[in-house]
């Protein structure tokens, strides 16, 4: 049946999905434009959107706090790397491996919460708990350069994941986020999406109804592990260097959730919007303030933003957006009309 | 296995139990009363550490008395903090709570860092590097002077709790909160004093400290996480568990890492367990106190 409701819904989706289409022709011929310093932005702001789109699904959808997603793109850096170093695999393979393996210790880390039972902050010091015991081995291991780090040597092909130009990466991280956008509005409408978000709003009342929330929680930080190391892959072919304790802190895990909580937990645009939001200001603002040598004013201002978003925009910006295309969501009262 | 070296690591881990102790027990009295998780706890030991550290640089008092000028100062950063943010998040859905707290925790650290700078400090006070003699073992001077601190420092806490007005009406507060609203008691008061307590028993701690280890902006986070498994390991709100927990937590990390390795070594295994892993240790027994008892050994039934 044709409600008003509906017909509101499907003119602000069509507005949307046009303005989605526009940005995304947009992003297709800028590299033509853009300096290699924008270009690395813009790299940027790709690579920290896919990374919050995929903390989104298991945190945004579920309302399952991970403070440590920085352990699923570690292993998915060193698993890569590794299989190159030992038996020459293509990372393009590789990437899947080490998906295969973080997606095994989400598991474990989720029968470990979910089936005790641990909620809320008990599940956020479980998740960290993880993530130190993954960053404290890994910087024990010889193979990876123990404390120094470990360099990796551009060999440029394809077939390497390694490229001379921004241009190759610009591409490839935009793939990415599309990926991304596709797979969580896939979840999104799909009836595990539904679940998830039944179970975010209230755990008890969709057990009652017989969803069964250990499977859907399971499923949720199964597929989050996966891509969020599926994105170590990008970042040790980007960077050449892996250090656990920069890859593999607990201030990259912020990194990752400072995003989507801007953009808006929960929504499909809200980690990419948080990304455009946020990072240009974070690499500006990182730079200016080394050099006049603040380093780490741009933590602090995170940490200040952090309060606030939560504070006071608790929905995110995606909410204030919403109203641009959706105007009869944002304002039931005018259905009425 | 060296049999000697193992008890004195144990006795050195004892000691440092002390002062986990006291760290631990103003997360436990936070979380008992407002139902908080403070997340910025380490990154406040740190500050209360830093505190310690200038005024010993400006003025020569030794820690070991500039201490109670840390307590004080975190007694007022506590106090704000939580009529400024964490009065506003204490009905928000629990998830909703971590948020704001590791924001702090980030200003915190990073603050620190542009304020003192990223090197690790190790001020030289007049007790650093002394031992005491007694059979086989070599103890720890400062270690010793702060264990005993960090005891009297928790037995006037618990004495502050037990029997004057305002640790009763805290006591109050987190029995039932309603109740203390309905006999009229200014909650929010209650709790900005229980939160500044808290906090101050931790920068007391950080005070303590400064002799024993060196300082960085970045050794938060760890305590946080120590002081977490602890309270966990303890039992959530109990001030009995959070001081015990201190102890096994202390000399589980001091002599976790000879034993495993001595294990290793028995089983044939040519690994080691180098000490800079100790965390493991804690974060080991973390996952089996969560799995095998949630509430924590001397948590009630509810956790």
């Amino acid at each position: 049946m044709e409600t008003p409701g509906t017909i509101w819904r499907k003119e602000g989706m069509k507005r949307l999905y046009t303005f989605l289409l526009i940005g995304l022709l947009i992003l297709l011929v800028l590299p033509k434009f853009l300096s290699s310093y924008a270009l690395g932005v813009f790299i940027m702001i790709f690579f920290y959107a896919y990374l919050g789109q995929s903390w989104n699904i298991l945190t945004g959808y579920t309302g399952v706090i991970s403070l440590g997603h920085s352990l699923y793109i570690g292993v998915g850096a060193y698993a890569t790397t590794y299989l190159v170093m030992a038996f020459g695999l293509s990372p393009w393979i590789g990437m899947w491996i080490g998906g295969t393996c973080a997606a095994l210790i989400g598991l474990v880390i989720g029968y470990l919460g979910f089936r005790f039972g641990m909620k809320g902050v008990y599940f956020v010091l479980l998740t960290i708990a993880f993530a130190e015991i993954g960053r404290l081995i890994l910087l024990h291991l010889k193979v990876f350069g123990s404390f120094q780090g470990l360099f990796i040597t551009p060999n440029f092909s394809y077939r390497n994941f390694q490229f001379k130009s921004n241009h190759a990466y610009y591409y490839i991280g935009l793939g990415y986020v599309i990926f991304s956008l596709i797979v969580v509005r896939l979840i999104e409408r799909s009836k595990i999406g539904r679940y998830m978000v039944a179970l975010r709003e209230d755990e008890d009342a969709a057990e009652s109804l017989g969803v069964n929330v250990f499977k859907y929680k399971m499923i949720a930080i199964c597929i989050s592990a996966f891509m969020t190391s599926l994105a170590g892959a990008f970042y040790a072919n980007y960077l050449y260097y892996l250090h656990p304790g920069t890859l593999m802190s607990m201030a990259f895990s912020i990194e990752i959730i400072l995003r989507p909580i801007i953009g808006g937990l929960g929504t499909v645009l809200g980690p990419i919007i948080g990304s455009f939001l946020i990072t240009p200001l974070a690499e500006l603002s990182r730079s200016y303030f080394a050099k006049a040598g603040y380093e780490g004013l741009h933590l602090v201002i995170y940490g200040f933003l952090l309060v606030a978003v939560v504070l006071f925009f608790p929905k995110g910006v995606v909410s204030y957006i919403k109203k641009l295309f959706m105007p009869a969501i944002a304002h039931p009262k005018k259905l009425r009309a | 296995m060296n049999l000697n070296l193992l008890f004195q690591l144990a006795v050195s881990g004892f000691l440092m139990g002390g002062v986990y102790s006291l760290i631990a027990l103003g997360l436990s009295l936070i979380f008992g009363v407002l139902r908080v998780i403070n997340f910025a706890h380490g990154e406040m030991m740190v500050w209360g550490m830093y505190i310690a550290y200038t005024v010993f640089l400006r003025t020569g008092i030794d820690p070991f008395f500039s201490f109670l000028i840390s307590a004080a100062g975190l007694f007022v950063l506590g106090y704000l903090l939580q009529r400024t943010v964490v009065n506003r998040i204490l009905d928000s859905p629990e998830a909703m709570q971590v948020l704001p707290l590791v924001g702090i925790a980030m200003v915190f650290e990073n603050s620190a860092r542009i304020i003192w700078g990223p090197d690790y400090i190790s001020p030289q006070s007049r007790f650093s590097l002394s031992s005491l003699p007694i059979g086989n073992l070599m103890i720890d001077v400062p270690r010793l002077l702060a264990f005993c601190l960090a005891i009297i420092i928790t037995f006037i806490v618990l004495f502050f709790l037990k029997k004057t007005d305002a640790g009763k009406s805290i006591r109050a507060a987190a029995d039932n909160r309603t109740g203390a609203l309905l006999v009229g008691k200014d909650i929010n008061r209650i709790y900005a004093v229980c939160f500044g307590v808290g906090t101050a028993c931790v920068g007391a701690a950080g005070g303590l400290l400064v002799p024993i280890m060196p300082l960085s902006p970045h050794i938060g986070a760890p305590f946080t996480m120590i002081s977490f498994i602890i309270v966990i390991l303890g039992g959530m709100g109990s001030l009995t568990g959070a001081m015990v927990g201190g102890f096994i937590v202390g000399i589980a990390e001091s002599i976790g890492p000879e034993l495993i390795t001595g294990l290793f070594h028995g089983i044939g295994l040519g690994l080691d367990f180098p000490n800079t892993m100790k965390q493991v240790v804690s974060f080991f027994i973390l996952i089996v106190i969560m799995i095998w008892r949630p509430q924590g050994l001397f948590g009630g039934k509810k956790g």
